[in-house]
C-alpha cells in the first residue's frame, strides 16, 4: 500500500482546462481533478469516510459513489478524475438509500457502542449516521471478539471501532513515511496491524508522532488519558505537510 | 532460431514419431496422476522392455485428453484406441495386445458423443504432444503463428487480424481481445515501457480449464503472449500462475527454459529486432488476485487489493506503464488464428460470440472432465450427450454457469445456446468456464449460500459492501436454511443483493449476488418453503399452535416475488 495508490494515466500531458455539469450546474476545472475535488470547490458536498484531503484516495468506504450520465456503474467521487463534457448527479433517493447503507453495514461490521466511545460527538461516523439520517440499523449486528490494544504509552488501538478506512495507514506511509501500519486478513477478518502484527508498543518502525490518531475518523485510535467523548482529532496539520512535500518534489 | 531451423525441428521430431509402430499416451494431467498414472506408465515402460519391444512402441505423458473422471486415461497412437480407469496391472495386457485387437473390458469409445461434440481449438494438443518438449509442439505447428507475426506482419495487422477473429476475453467478463489490443498498443509511457500479462490466478471454485492448457500444451501460451507483445509492443511478459498449481509452474518454467534455449524467447526472435521475455509469478492463493488491478498489486509487491478502475490497466497498468493482460485461454487462441486466420476462427461460433469455450464439467452428470465446445451449442448437447446426462437415474434441475460470480439455470434453459448475451440475459455469466450441473437431491439455496460462503472468505476486505455485505448476506442465507428466517429477512436480502452489485469496488464484489439473485428468480418456492417453515415454527412456538399463519403472510401475498422479478443482473 505505497502511493499513489491512484495511478495518474501514463504519458499525460499538461492538464486540459474542461467543463463538466455537477447536480445540474456547470463548472470548469483541470483534467487531473477528481469529482470530489472540484465538487467540493463548488460547495457540493459529497459524502466521504475513507477520504482525506492530502492523502491519497483510496475508493474504499463508497459513500461517495455519484452516477455519471452514461456510465453503467456508480463511480467514487474521490478517486474519479473529471472529463469534459461529464454529467454527473452526486445526490439522488438510491444514492442515499445506498450511502445509509454503507453506514448501516459499518455499524454492524464491529461493536460501535457510541455511548461509552472516547469520540463519542466527535466521531466522523457519528457525525455521517446523523448527517445522511440513519435512523436505525436494519441489519443484524455482529458482535466479534476484537482485540484492544494499548502496548503504546501515548496511544490506543481500539479494533472495535475501526472501519478499515486505512486513513492511518496511507498517513504513517505517505506523510509520516514509517509505514508502521498495514492490513492483514482479508473480508470480514481483515484487521488493521503495526509492524508484522506485533503490539503497537513494541514496533520498531513507529515513531510516536500521533498522525494515525488524529486522521483517525473514529474512536478507533485514540490518545491515552481521555475518557468518553473527550477525544478531539486535529487534521489541520496535512494539507501543509503535503503542500511541503509536493514542493519538494522535482 | 531462423525459420528453416524451426521447419527442420519440426521435420526431425514427426520423423522420430513415425519410427514406431505403436505410441502410447499416458495423460500425466492432474486428474489422471492423481489415480496414479505415473504407476500406469512405469508399468508399461517396463513392460515394453520386458518384452524387447524398444523400438517398435514408445510412451509418452500427456497432457489431459478431458474425460477426467474415467482416469487414468491410456491411448494408443496411431490406432486411436482409448483405454480407461487403467491399472498398473493392466499393462501387461496393454503390451501382449498391441497388435491385436484391442482389450474390451478397458475399452473407451471413442466414438460417443464426449468425444464426437467437441471442437478442439484451445485443447488441440491436450492428450496429444508431451508437454515437457517443446520439439513436439514444433512438431504439430507450434510457433508458427509467431513466426508469421513477426516475419510478415506489422504489428497494427496482427491486431487487425484478432479483431477479425471476433476473440472475447475468456477469463470473464467477455472483451473483445482485438478491441483491448489496439488500445494497448495506442497508449503511451514516457519510458516507452509496456507489459504483457497472462491471468493463469484460476480461482473459481471446480474450475480448472486454464490449468489443463498450462500442464498440457504451455509452449502455446508462451507463443501467444509473444504475439501478444510483439502486437502491443511490450518486451516484457509475466505469467501470474497460482502457486496451488505446482506442476503447471514445473511445466512453465521449463518451457520457458526451452523456449529461451531455442531462442523463441529472449532478444532478436527469429532475427527480427523483436525482443520478448517471460517471467512467473505466483499467486499466494487468494481469488480476488484475479481480478486484474488485484494482480498488478500482487506482481508489484503489494497486497492483492482491486483498485478503482479507470484508469484501466491498458492505460496505467503494472509499474503504472500500459499493460495488457489476458487470460490464459484467450492467449491459446491466438497461434491458431495467426496460422489459420481470423476469418477461420470466425467461422466459428456465434454472431456475437466466436470460437470456443472450454468447460470444467462437473457436479451431477456422468461424463466429468474437461470439455471444449463450439460457442452456441445448446446447453442440453453439452449435459446430456457430452456429459452423458444425470446418473442414478435422477432428474436434472439446474446447471451452475460462471462460478461464483454466475447463475444457475432452471431446466426452461436447456435449449438456450450457450453464449456471453444468452447467458447474460438469462441472469448467469459465461465466467472462466466452471459447469456445475445439479441433479433434484440440491437444495438451491444452500448453493447460493455456498457460493456467498465463497465469495464472504475471498472477499479482499478493502470496500464495505464487498467486504460486510457478503458477511450479512451469507448470514442471513444460513438464517433462512436454519428455517429461522422471516419475510423481513428475504426483503433485507434483496435489498442487500441490490446494494453490494451497485456499489462495490471490484467484480468479486459486483457479482457476489448473482448466485442468490438467481436462485430466489427461479427458485422462490425453495426459499419460500424454508421461510413458510420458519414461520410456522416460530407461530408454534409463541402461541402454541403450528397452523396459525397471518393472512398478510400466507405465501404467494409475500414481497420476495414480486422483488425478485424486477430485479436486474450486470
Ligand atoms: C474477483 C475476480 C476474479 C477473477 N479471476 C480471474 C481469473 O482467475 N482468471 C482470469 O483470467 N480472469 C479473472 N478475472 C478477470 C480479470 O479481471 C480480467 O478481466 C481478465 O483476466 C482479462 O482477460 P481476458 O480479456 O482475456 O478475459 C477475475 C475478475 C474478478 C473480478
Ligand atoms: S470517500 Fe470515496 S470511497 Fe470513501
Amino acid at each position: 500500500m505505497t502511493r499513489p495508490s491512484v495511478p495518474k494515466p501514463a504519458g499525460v500531458a499538461q492538464p486540459q482546462v474542461v467543463t463538466l455539469r455537477i447536480d445540474g450546474r456547470d463548472v470548469s476545472a483541470r483534467s487531473d481533478e477528481t469529482i470530489l475535488s472540484v465538487a467540493r470547490q463548488n460547495r457540493i458536498d459529497i459524502p466521504t469516510l475513507c477520504y482525506l484531503d492530502g492523502l491519497s484516495g483510496w475508493g474504499a468506504c463508497r459513500l461517495c459513489l455519484v452516477d455519471i450520465k452514461g456510465t453503467p456503474k456508480l463511480l467514487p467521487a474521490c478517486v474519479t478524475l473529471v472529463r469534459e463534457g461529464m454529467e454527473v448527479t452526486t445526490d439522488s433517493p438510491r444514492l442515499q438509500k445506498y450511502r445509509r447503507m454503507v453506514l448501516e453495514l459499518l455499524f454492524s461490521e464491529r461493536n460501535h457502542v457510541c455511548s461509552v466511545c472516547v469520540s463519542n460527538g466527535k466521531c466522523e461516523l457519528q457525525a455521517m449516521a446523523q448527517r445522511l439520517g440513519m435512523t436505525h440499523v436494519s441489519l443484524p449486528y455482529r458482535y466479534p471478539r476484537l482485540e484492544f490494544d494499548s502496548s503504546n504509552d501515548l496511544f490506543r488501538m481500539d479494533h472495535n471501532r475501526c472501519i478499515l478506512c486505512t486513513r492511518c495507514v496511507r498517513v504513517c506511509d505517505e506523510i509520516e513515511g514509517a509505514h508502521t501500519w498495514d492490513c492483514r486478513g482479508r473480508g470480514i477478518e481483515t484487521r488493521i496491524i503495526s509492524d508484522l502484527n506485533e503490539p503497537w508498543g513494541e514496533s520498531s518502525t513507529c515513531t510516536r508522532c500521533g498522525k494515525c490518531v488524529n486522521v483517525c475518523p473514529t474512536g478507533a485510535l485514540s490518545q491515552k488519558g481521555t475518557a468518553v467523548a473527550e477525544m478531539t482529532k486535529r487534521v489541520t496539520f496535512l494539507p501543509y505537510l503535503t503542500l511541503m512535500r509536493n514542493s519538494d518534489e522535482p | 532460431m531462423t525459420p528453416e531451423e524451426l521447419q527442420k525441428v519440426a521435420i526431425i521430431e514427426q520423423e522420430s514419431q513415425e519410427q514406431y509402430d505403436h505410441r502410447i499416451h499416458v495423460c500425466m494431467a492432474a486428474g489422471c496422476l492423481s489415480n496414479r498414472a505415473d504407476l500406469v506408465k512405469q508399468q508399461l515402460e517396463k513392460q515394453i522392455a520386458a518384452n524387447g519391444l524398444e523400438r517398435r512402441c514408445t510412451v509418452k505423458g500427456v497432457g489431459c485428453m478431458g474425460l477426467c473422471a474415467a482416469g487414468p486415461l491410456v491411448s494408443i497412437q496411431p490406432k486411436g484406441i482409448m483405454y480407461q480407469e487403467v491399472k498398473p496391472t493392466d499393462a501387461p495386457d496393454i503390451i501382449q495386445t498391441l497388435d491385436k485387437a484391442p482389450i474390451e473390458r478397458l475399452r473407451c469409445d471413442t466414438a460417443m458423443p464426449f468425444f464426437k461434440e467437441q471442437k478442439k481449438v484451445v485443447l488441440e494438443n491436450c492428450g496429444l504432444i508431451d508437454p515437457e518438449r517443446v520439439e513436439e509442439y514444433i512438431a504439430v505447428g507450434g510457433y508458427q503463428g509467431l513466426l508469421k507475426a513477426l516475419t510478415e506482419m506489422q504489428p497494427a495487422e496482427v491486431i487487425e487480424e484478432v479483431t477479425r477473429s471476433g476473440l472475447r476475453g475468456r477469463g470473464g467478463a467477455g472483451f473483445p481481445t482485438g478491441l483491448k489490443w489496439s488500445t494497448v498498443a495506442k497508449a503511451q509511457h514516457p519510458d516507452g515501457r509496456k507489459f504483457v500479462i497472462c491471468n493463469a490466478d484460476e480461482g473459481d471454485p471446480g474450475a480448472f480449464m486454464d490449468r489443463s492448457v498450462l500442464e498440457s500444451d504451455p509452449h502455446r501460451i508462451l507463443e501467444g503472449m509473444a504475439i501478444a507483445a510483439y502486437a502491443v509492443g511490450a518486451t516484457q511478459g509475466y505469467l501470474y500462475v497460482r502457486a496451488e498449481y505446482p506442476l503447471a509452474v514445473k511445466r512453465l518454467k521449463q518451457a520457458i527454459r526451452q523456449a529461451e534455449r531455442l531462442a523463441l524467447l529472449g532478444n532478436n526472435i527469429f532475427g527480427t529486432p523483436f525482443s520478448f521475455n517471460v517471467d512467473i509469478r505466483l499467486g499466494a492463493g487468494a481469488f480476488v488476485c484475479g481480478e486484474e488491478t488485484a494482480l498488478i498489486a500482487s506482481i508489484e509487491g503489494k497486497r492483492g487489493q482491486p483498485r478503482p478502475r479507470p484508469p484501466f490497466p491498458a492505460e496505467s497498468g503494472l509499474w503504472g506503464c500500459p499493460t495488457l493482460i489476458n487470460n490464459v485461454e484467450t492467449f491459446a487462441n491466438i497461434p491458431p488464428i495467426l496460422r489459420n486466420g481470423g476469418e477461420w476462427f470466425a467461422q466459428i461460433g456465434t454472431e456475437k460470440s466466436k470460437g470456443t469455450k472450454v468447460f470444467a464439467l462437473a457436479g451431477r452428470v456422468k461424463n466429468t472432465g474437461l470439455i471444449e465446445v463450439p460457442m452456441g451449442i445448446p446447453l442440453r448437447r453439452i449435459i446430456f450427450d457430452i456429459g452423458g446426462g444425470i446418473p442414478d437415474g435422477r432428474k436434472f434441475k439446474a446447471v451452475q454457469t460462471g462460478g461464483p460470480s454466475g447463475g444457475c439455470l432452471p431446466e426452461r434453459f436447456l435449449d438456450m445456446p450457450v453464449d456471453y448475451e444468452s447467458l447474460m440475459q438469462a441472469g448467469s455469466i459465461m465466467g472462466s468456464g466452471g459447469m456445475i450441473v445439479m441433479d433434484d437431491t440440491s437444495c438451491m439455496v444452500d448453493v447460493a449460500r455456498y457460493f456467498m460462503e465463497f465469495c464472504m472468505s475471498e472477499s479482499c476486505g478493502k470496500c464495505v459492501p464487498c467486504r460486510v455485505g457478503t458477511a450479512q448476506m451469507h448470514d442471513l442465507l444460513v438464517k433462512i436454511i436454519e428455517k429461522r428466517a422471516t419475510d423481513s429477512d428475504v426483503r433485507l436480502l434483496n435489498e442487500l443483493c441490490d446494494m453490494v452489485q451497485s456499489t462495490s469496488l471490484c467484480g468479486l464484489g459486483q457479482t457476489a449476488p448473482n448466485p442468490v439473485l438467481s436462485t430466489l428468480r427461479y427458485f422462490p418456492e425453495e426459499y419460500e418453503a424454508l421461510v413458510q417453515a420458519g414461520r410456522e415454527r416460530e407461530a408454534a412456538g409463541s402461541n402454541g399452535s403450528a397452523m396459525h399463519v397471518a393472512p398478510q403472510l400466507k405465501p404467494n401475498s409475500t414481497q420476495p416475488q414480486a422483488h425478485v422479478d424486477s430485479e436486474v443482473t450486470p
